[in-house]
């Protein structure tokens, strides 16, 4: 029961929180247990997914990889723990994982009074209805008195709320808590519209739908999805870590490195570059990190654009564009602080 | 026990009592004050632990939450509620649905449990068997799996809201649930609740007067006629003397779904379903058990006294099986109200469902789990008193 493994991870805050509130410095733990813990969806193509072979896979669970790469140059030091929209704050929040790269919206809350600090916006979402075709609905102002189906512990459920809300328009839930059986009830026809953040649909409709072509995602984006990997309060030095570790794969992009390319790259002239990639040093001593950090996570991971079209690009079943999540300099909003 | 007050008696002899750990009555004292002493040390440290941690973090605490603004809608309420309410009242809109599908459950389940047990004891070998089976296959199945199967079976199988079975006028079954017409509003239902309670309260009197009267005369009263004219006499009389409104609020087709009536959400139905038939099982095989710990000699005894078959079960096979059936049914009455948590699987939105919400939105998990555990731990307690009153009450007073 899912609601078990919840009282169990607020239990560990009650009982076994003393270890990790004093082990301040996660670097130093996750260093010396070798690997580094991340809590991930447990089914959302394109984001955390197992593949057929077991191997996860995602645009969240490339962003864990890379930490493992710029901590111990080896993306496979790291362990993936599924987590349901519910488990995933208290998992965090109680030193269960380390980094929370789980398609988590960004919102003022989160921040402060669930006690987390986000890291750079991943991918730039926002929240879609999908209806069948059969209905003839062409606008999401069009769905006053449908049944939606939602899952449980998102702020989909709040937008959702809130759209209807300020629309005048009445909606009947159905609130699902785990992500397949949502699915499972739209698809089977108990709920008018599925809703949650348009990637997700993109991801559902390709992977879960019986008939692709038979379902429509509305034009209406009803809200603002910033997906973020986040880390607990009060440990800034991880904290950091993990924004640069983000910021670097965007400023790769920027710089025009990528994985085939970024050897090239190591006797570029250009300062910028020379810090990014270690080739001047300090950069990797500020972080607590080898001064090859970026170098490898770029090496072995690739940049912005390439996790982003490996996973979720136009290519993949997803057919995502890059549209808020381009680079600034395509008109995007992907914007990296400067590495100096 | 005994030895105990001779030592207490002896120490007392000896002029009081010594504080030595070789004296018996204050070695007993020393030892019941350490253990309270360390299960409120250890509770205090983890208290204080969970408190220091949370602050250390900046995470918020305290049930302030519960007054802000919940902004989440409920699919199903017995009480009004819009997202404009606050998380108290929707965390209350989540007891109000667990208590109603427990307390429907903890009904349709006796039912339903109480024929399959005396089903399995049958001489017909067919319904014998069918009895066993159906408690075999039941209660062998996670009770999850088995409401997984009953969500299906109504998600699945029904059809589209507009293609909705229409079996009788007005009453439409699909996808989205069972729609039915109910009678529409208007005062003479108040007064019939009224007249009702009043009914109750006269049978409580007549009942108490049969019984006195059995005890002075021998004479008995036909209590169950009387019982049952009152209780449909009485709101009879209201509705007549209210006008008779025949008035329907019928469910109809409007844009995505029925409106009016009232509506059996699949959840509900696969919740319930899902429940009853899964304790039922449980049930059968308690009552069975009741039914089989009285002796056959009991029916002989009782025939041979020369009363009749219904007042030999009613009097003297009942009231023996009860005591024995009781105890065990309080447990499968607790398993059902705690197992309505597995609604959330479902969609249904149970106490654990709204809380979890709330949890989630508010990060307050702490708080949320306490009052999940507080309020099951009610409504525990609660069906334990009441069985508790009950087997009291029907236990054989021996003279």
């Amino acid at each position: 029961m899912k609601s078990g493994i919840l009282a169990a991870t607020a239990a560990a805050l009650v009982f076994g929180a003393v270890t990790t509130a004093q082990a301040g410095p996660t670097l130093d733990a996750v260093k010396a247990r070798g690997f580094v813990q991340c809590g991930v969806n447990a089914g959302l193509p394109g984001f955390g997914n197992p593949d057929s072979a077991g191997n996860w896979t995602g645009l969240d669970v490339d962003y864990c990889r890379a930490m493992a790469v710029a901590l111990f140059n080896d993306p496979n030091k790291v362990k993936f723990t599924p987590l349901s929209a519910q488990q995933r704050f208290p998992a965090i929040q109680s030193g269960e994982v380390d980094l929370l790269s789980r398609n988590t919206t960004v919102t003022l809350t989160r921040d402060t009074s669930v006690g987390l600090n986000f890291a750079p916006v991943t991918y730039y979402d926002g929240q879609g209805f999908m209806v069948h075709k059969k209905l003839g609905v062409k606008s999401a102002k069009e769905l006053n008195g449908a049944t939606v189906c939602v899952q449980s512990g998102t702020t989909t459920e709040l937008n959702l709320a809130d759209y209807f809300r300020s629309n005048n328009m009445n909606y009947n839930p159905v609130v699902i808590e785990s992500n397949d059986e949502v699915n499972a009830a739209f698809f089977a026809g108990r709920c008018d519209v599925l809703t949650t953040d348009a990637s997700g649909l993109a991801g559902t409709r390709a992977g879960v739908a019986p008939v692709p072509d038979d379902y429509v995602i509305l034009p209406e984006i009803i809200s603002k999805e910033p997906l973020a990997p986040a880390v607990r309060h009060g440990d800034d030095q991880w904290f950091d870590i993990v924004k640069w570790v983000v910021y670097a794969t965007i400023q790769a992009e920027e710089s025009g490195i990528n994985s085939k390319n970024v050897d090239e790259f190591v006797n570029s002239k250009n300062p910028e570059i020379q810090r990014l990639l270690g080739s001047s040093p300090g950069m990797g001593k500020a972080l607590g990190l080898d001064e090859k950090w970026a170098y490898n996570v770029i090496k072995k991971m690739g940049n912005y654009g390439e996790i982003f079209d490996r996973n979720v690009g136009p290519k993949t079943p997803l057919k995502l564009e890059r549209g808020l999540n381009a680079l600034w300099t395509n008109g995007g909003l992907q914007y990296a602080m400067p590495v100096r | 026990m005994a030895s105990e007050t001779r030592d207490t008696r002896r120490g007392a002899a000896q002029g009081g009592m010594s504080f030595s750990l070789s004296d018996p009555t204050f070695r007993a004292i020393f030892y019941q004050i350490l253990v309270v002493g360390i299960v409120v040390a250890v509770g205090w440290y983890l208290i204080a632990n969970t408190l220091d941690n949370l602050s250390r973090r900046s995470i918020a605490t305290g049930f302030g939450f519960l007054e802000r603004e919940a902004s989440f809608g409920i699919g199903e309420s017995l009480i009004d509620y819009s997202p404009r309410d606050t998380y108290g009242r929707a965390f209350l809109v989540g007891v109000l649905n667990t208590l109603k599908v427990s307390i429907l459950g903890i009904v349709l389940a006796t039912v339903l449990g109480t024929v399959i047990g005396i089903a399995r004891l049958s001489s017909n070998w067919l319904i014998a068997k069918l009895a066993s089976v159906y408690v075999e296959i039941i209660r062998n199945i996670p009770p999850l799996l088995q409401l997984f199967f009953w969500y299906a079976i109504v998600t699945e199988s029904m059809p589209p809201v507009r293609q909705a079975l229409n079996p009788i006028p007005g009453v439409f079954l699909s996808q989205r649930g069972l729609f039915v017409p109910v009678p529409a509003a208007d005062p003479v239902w108040k007064f019939m609740g009224i007249a009702l309670a009043l009914a109750v309260i006269v049978v409580i009197f007549v009942r108490r007067w049969a019984k006195d009267r059995q005890a002075r005369t021998g004479q008995p009263f036909p209590t169950g006629w009387t019982t049952l004219g009152l209780l449909i006499g009485f709101p009879l009389i209201a509705y007549i003397g209210g006008g008779m409104p025949t008035a329907l609020d019928v469910p109809e087709l409007a844009g995505f779904n029925f409106r009016g009536g009232a509506v059996v959400s699949p959840e509900f139905f696969a919740i319930l379903i899902g429940l009853t038939v899964y304790t039922a099982a449980f049930i059968a095989e308690v009552v069975r058990s009741g039914i089989l710990a009285v002796n056959w000699g009991q029916t002989e005894a009782a025939r041979a006294l020369g009363l009749p078959s219904t007042e030999t079960l009613r009097l003297v096979v009942l009231p023996q099986a009860l005591r024995v059936i009781v105890p065990p049914l309080t447990s499968q009455y607790l398993n059902l109200a705690k197992n309505s948590s597995l609604a959330l699987a479902i969609g249904y939105p149970d106490l654990v469902s709204i809380a979890n919400t709330t949890l989630n939105q508010t990060g307050q998990a702490i708080e949320g789990v306490a009052m999940i555990m507080g309020t099951y731990l009610t409504i525990s307690l609660g069906i334990s008193i009441f069985m508790n009153w009950y087997n009291k009450r029907i236990a054989l007073v021996e003279r």
